[in-house]
């Protein structure tokens, strides 16, 4: 069984991003990009599957700048077989990268694409239904659970009231919540290894496939600040401000 | 314009959070439909038929529906979106699982998670955790949006006087089951749709603590919430977490209690009307959004306030 993993080059999660003073995006010069932690645990899940058998090989795609490879790599220090770099200097978004792995997935065959259920920076939750939708395949978004078992994907989802469980049928599409794995760290000599893995690189064009956008970001500003209310002393001063200030409490 | 809005409900009861879609689809402006896709939904297509500003509720009736597989209801949703300059949901689990769907099959983008409709092609959104907020514009002809539970407040649930139409297209991809849910049972009212809420994080140092969170919830009648810590530090279950990857919520009065206040977690409440934070660590940053702080050990503030109450 071959395992198709997107993954996504983003801002490190501890960068607290800043909006640029004209208001065009937010700053991101010098500053840490990493794998995005939700695809981090889709690589993860997938080489869990190859250890245990399951899987096969696993292959980890980016879309994006010639600067995703770095990314790419420290997925295959993780443990993916191979990687793919659909470059383009292009600003991408969802249904473009969905279109490109949509032209690649003609290519791989693979029954069981991993993605991480968001990225940290657009906040989007939309690539992996996306390209299940495109891809004629089923989905079981949000995943905390992954078994699979007689040609079918059996996976728990957490939802808004509390866990559902779907059994879909392979090829499928599963998205990855936090409680799925605990990702593990790249140790030195894997990342060694890495270097020496297969790396391709393709372009959208050669795909075949129109990654541009019709979504134009207008401006990007800071959100409204909350200022700092007051301390109190005690409980006491707290239930009374709450009831005769504030008035939400009777 | 002509928006369809696709409901949120259980198969016997309309989300809130329908109502806020129909809120942002009054701010689009246009004629508004409700689909209400399930199985023996009756009871909700009346519900939705009394909304203010509907013109028409749709009901798709039929097995296929009743767990809203992203499979099915896609394919359904596309159907009936021919004609609609917009089709709205809420950002819900549900909508972001099947939304993104229906945009790829309709071949345009989707906007996820609004918080403000700046005209019928522009939208704000927050990213990066709400660090940032984007007014973004799409040239699609189907505009397809999911909004933000604490965008807008909802619309009243009565006074509409919609015609209630049946929608017969029956979508059955079969390469999807579901097995079962488990729905946290609970007396209290829903994270999504509290006007209070009390929420504990890494310093109620165990899960057997929240009762001390319990005791002022049902004299408050409020809902109980978590951070990302306390859910990944085994306390609580996941459906609790409030924050980026959680739930986003916007109550009147929101309480944090043992929550320091990292980034990920104000994004999921920062628009609270009123915030309250007990922390004994007087740095914690969660103090820098809270309206009152209170500097005091929790297991002493917490017995003392559900006293006083």
């Amino acid at each position: 069984m071959k395992v198709l993993v997107p993954v996504k080059r983003v801002v490190d999660y501890n960068v607290k991003v800043r909006v640029k003073p004209d208001n065009t995006g937010v700053d991101l010069s010098n500053v840490k990009m990493s794998v995005n932690p939700f695809c981090e645990i889709a690589i993860e899940e997938a080489v869990r599957l190859k250890e245990a058998g399951v899987a096969s090989e696993v292959v980890a795609v980016a879309v994006g700048p010639s600067a995703c490879q770095e990314q790419l790599r420290t997925c295959l220090a993780l443990g993916a077989d191979r990687a793919v770099l659909i470059e383009t200097d292009e600003e991408v978004q969802p249904l473009g990268i969905a279109r490109a792995l949509q032209a690649l997935q003609a290519k791989e065959n693979a029954d069981l694409a991993i993605f991480g259920k968001q990225s940290i920076d657009g906040d989007n939750s939309q690539t992996g239904q996306m390209f299940a939708a495109l891809t004629g395949m089923p989905q079981a978004t949000f995943a905390s659970e992954l078994v699979i078992e007689d040609g079918k994907a059996q996976v728990v989802r957490e939802i808004d009231g509390g866990l559902q469980t779907v059994k879909v049928d392979l090829p499928a599409v599963v998205t990855t919540d936090l409680r799925l794995n605990e990702p593990r760290y790249a140790s030195l000599p894997n990342i060694m290894k890495a270097k020496k893995k297969p790396l391709d690189v393709t372009t959208p064009a050669e795909l075949g496939v129109d990654v541009s956008p019709t979504v134009a970001t207008l401006k990007v500003e800071p959100p409204s600040e909350r200022a700092a209310g007051i301390k109190v002393e005690t409980v006491e001063e707290l239930v009374d401000k709450l009831k005769n200030e504030a008035k939400v409490i009777a | 314009m002509s928006i369809l809005v696709v409901a949120e409900h259980d198969n016997s009861e309309l989300k809130v959070a329908t109502r806020v879609a129909m809120a942002a689809a009054s701010a689009i402006g246009g004629d508004a439909d409700i689909l209400v896709a399930g199985s023996g939904v009756d009871g909700v297509a009346s519900q939705a038929a009394a909304l203010p500003g509907v013109r028409t509720v749709k009901v798709a009736d039929n097995p296929a529906y009743a767990n809203q597989l992203p499979e099915n209801i896609s394919a359904l949703v596309v159907e009936v979106a021919a004609g609609y300059t917009h089709v709205v949901t809420a950002h819900t689990t549900n909508g972001k699982n099947y939304l993104p769907r229906v945009a790829a099959l309709l071949g345009v983008a989707m906007i996820s998670d609004i918080t403000a409709v700046d005209s019928e092609d522009t939208f704000q959104r927050p990213i990066y955790a709400g660090n940032a907020i984007a007014t973004v514009k799409s040239s699609d002809a189907i505009k397809v949006v999911s909004v933000r539970g604490t965008a807008y407040d909802p619309v009243a649930a009565e006074g509409g006087s919609a015609s209630i139409e049946a929608c017969d297209i029956a979508s059955d991809a079969g390469n999807s089951e579901f097995i079962g849910e488990e729905i946290a049972k609970s007396e209290r009212p829903e994270l999504t749709a509290a006007g209070v809420i009390i929420s504990g994080g890494r310093g109620m140092q165990n899960g057997d603590n929240f009762v001390l969170l319990e005791g002022i919830a049902d004299k408050l009648g409020a809902a109980i919430g978590a951070s990302r810590a306390a859910v990944d530090a085994g306390f609580v279950p996941n459906d609790m977490q409030v924050g980026q990857t959680g739930k986003i919520v916007a109550p009147d009065l929101y309480v944090a209690v043992g929550i320091s206040g990292a980034i990920q977690h104000l994004a999921g409440m920062k628009d609270s009307k009123v915030i309250v934070a007990i922390n004994k660590d007087e740095d914690a940053p969660i103090f820098q959004v809270a309206d009152y702080g209170l500097v005091a050990d929790l297991f002493k503030a917490l017995p003392e306030m559900e006293a006083l109450l």
